[in-house]
């Protein structure tokens, strides 16, 4: 059952942490800038598998998920500080439902990613590759599913995980393997076949694939099998992350 | 009608059982007061109570609810304030309660002067739009009263209400306690391990102590089972002489001393100098409910009470440093 004045409560809360951190808003696009910059620039001669585009403009929508990817996974890992501070048991304590709980933890992580995605894809349409803006309001729809099943996966991990200590492992074996594996630079289609098989289990390399095709009209798979392929993934991180908060309890 | 009716509650973790089988029945209005020293069960009790923590076995109905089965009715009707600080640093005073109002469901229109009053109350009002992080200890705890009372909870759960404020603060949250009892027969359960507390506050006492209840009754009985005041004498005493007198109601000996409880000293205690043989030293006071717990316990409270106060600030202080 959903309480949806309880789920505009958190999201207001989430909402207003969110804007008063503003060099936190800053400081996340700094190593996506830097791919797209240094990276991007740097291997100015790179291939770029799309013809009549540049490298730099063929990792643009990778390094989009990148910053979708980090920043959701990051927020959802961030409610350990919420169960380490006791702010969590006020939450569990409410009248409200652990789906109403996860569901406006949910769109509070999307927010913020939602957030870093259009000030990244401001500077990229100015800087790297010039948007219309119906492609720009599609790439910030594809955006929406996306940011929250890795919402959802980080939010269920840290319901799991006891301390801070885990966020570091979290990164190192979920987080990068997870960007590297997308194909956000590189084209899955011509890759060694380990990384293409490892690659259709990572739900962010369907999430590139769709930012690829509303930006360079190009893509490895076609929209629909992208887009069932989220849509399943959200499904999933939903069912797993509602029954990870269910078992949620105060901690002795 | 029982606000709380429970039966047989245990709650076992790995290592320890936390409550040992308690079955207890607390009326609508009262105040009840659970009173231990650390790690007894206190916590672990009402945190099954407020459903926040499943049973091992046994049930309990709250406001007229299973706490198993339909902990969200549970929770419509309860309020509780933690002994940990738990609330929003990161917001002010004014969105913490408002979080609050709307988690809980209540009309919107409703909100804004029912904050108004609330932060009245605790003498919060000047100031409500300051972050939280500004406040001191004893603001934060004003804070989460006004927070746990802000929906009108038929009961109230307060873990440890005064723990580490300073001696004003507290009695400022006794007054607000006692209001809420006389002006919204408000059923309150009180945590502490001040016997001071209650003394104080409590209609009713349960001594609680490694997960069961050892004695349960109201101050004033607890206080009459150990006798009303306790005469301590040094010298050559006479023991026997002492124990014939028809008012002692027992003589033990302590630290070189002799403890005698007797009842109405005002009245009695020339008689048990007469009896007492060559009396060097007399110190006669009041029983406490510390006395009380030590006779049912078999142990001090006390001890380690400002330990335990010190500790949770260390914690917050900690936490503090670390969180960005």
């Amino acid at each position: 059952m959903m309480n949806f004045n309880a789920v505009y409560a958190l999201l207001l809360r989430e909402a207003k942490i969110y804007f008063r951190e503003k060099e936190r808003i800053i400081s996340i696009l700094v190593s996506p800038l830097l791919f797209l910059f240094v990276m991007g620039k740097g291997m100015a001669d790179g291939q770029s598998p799309v013809p009549g585009c540049t490298y730099q403009q063929f990792i643009f929508p990778g390094i989009m998920a990148m910053v979708l990817l980090f920043t959701s996974i990051t927020y959802g890992l961030y409610i350990i500080w919420d169960k380490r501070l006791d702010f969590l048991k006020e939450v569990l304590a409410a009248p409200i439902s652990r789906a109403t709980l996860f569901f406006g933890k949910s769109l509070g992580g999307m927010l913020g990613a939602l957030v870093e995605t259009l000030l990244l894809v401001i500077i990229g349409a100015f800087f790297i590759l010039p948007l219309t803006p119906v492609k720009v309001l599609l790439s910030l729809a594809a955006s929406v599913p996306v940011s929250y099943m890795i919402t959802n996966m980080g939010l269920t991990i840290g319901a799991r995980m006891k301390s801070m200590e885990g966020f570091g492992l979290v990164m190192s074996f979920l987080t990068w393997p997870l960007f590297f594996f997308s194909g956000a630079l590189f084209d899955i289609a011509t890759a060694a076949p380990y990384i293409k098989v490892i690659s259709l289990f990572d739900p962010v390399t369907y999430s590139v694939d769709l930012l690829r095709i509303i930006m360079l009209g190009r893509g490895a798979f076609s929209v629909w099998a992208d887009l069932g392929a989220i849509t399943l993934f959200c499904l999933l991180t939903t069912a797993v992350g509602v029954a990870a908060f269910g078992a949620l309890q105060q901690e002795k | 009608m029982a606000a709380i009716k429970t039966d047989n509650l245990v709650k076992r973790y790995d290592e320890v059982t936390a409550v040992d089988g308690v079955s207890l029945e607390i009326q609508e209005g009262e105040v009840f007061g659970l009173l231990g020293p650390n790690g007894a069960g206190k916590t672990t009790l009402i945190s099954m109570l407020a459903t926040l923590v499943h049973p091992t076995s046994g049930t309990a109905l709250v406001a007229g609810h299973d706490i198993i089965t339909q902990s969200l009715n549970v929770r419509r009707n309860i309020g509780i304030v933690f002994q940990e600080p738990s609330v929003d640093d990161l917001l002010t005073a004014r969105e913490n309660l408002y979080l609050h109002s709307m988690l809980y469901g209540m009309p919107r229109r409703e909100i804004d002067p029912k904050i108004d009053k609330m932060l009245a109350l605790v003498n919060l009002s000047d100031r409500g739009d300051s972050f939280v992080k500004t406040y001191s200890g004893g603001m934060r705890r004003r804070l989460e009263i006004a927070r746990g009372l802000i929906h009108g909870p038929k009961i109230l759960f307060l873990d440890e209400p005064t723990l580490g404020l300073d001696p004003a603060s507290r009695k400022a949250v006794w007054s607000h306690i006692r209001e809420l009892k006389e002006a919204h027969n408000t059923t309150i359960i009180l945590t502490t391990h001040y016997m001071e507390e209650a003394d104080n506050l409590a209609d009713r006492i349960a001594i609680i102590n490694r997960g069961k209840i050892i004695e349960l009754d109201t101050p004033a009985a607890l206080k009459k089972k150990v006798g009303q005041d306790l005469v301590f004498l040094r010298g050559a005493i006479n023991e026997a002489g002492i124990k014939a007198l028809p008012f002692v109601k027992s003589v033990e000996r302590e630290n070189g001393q002799y403890k005698i409880s007797i009842e109405n000293s005002g009245a009695n205690l020339q008689e048990l100098l007469n009896a007492g043989g060559k009396i060097e030293e007399v110190e006669v006071r009041r029983v406490t409910l510390d006395d009380v717990f030590l006779k049912f316990a078999g142990q001090q409270i006390s001890d380690d009470a400002d330990e335990h106060a010190e500790g949770i600030f260390e914690r917050i202080a900690v936490n503090k440093t670390t969180r960005h």
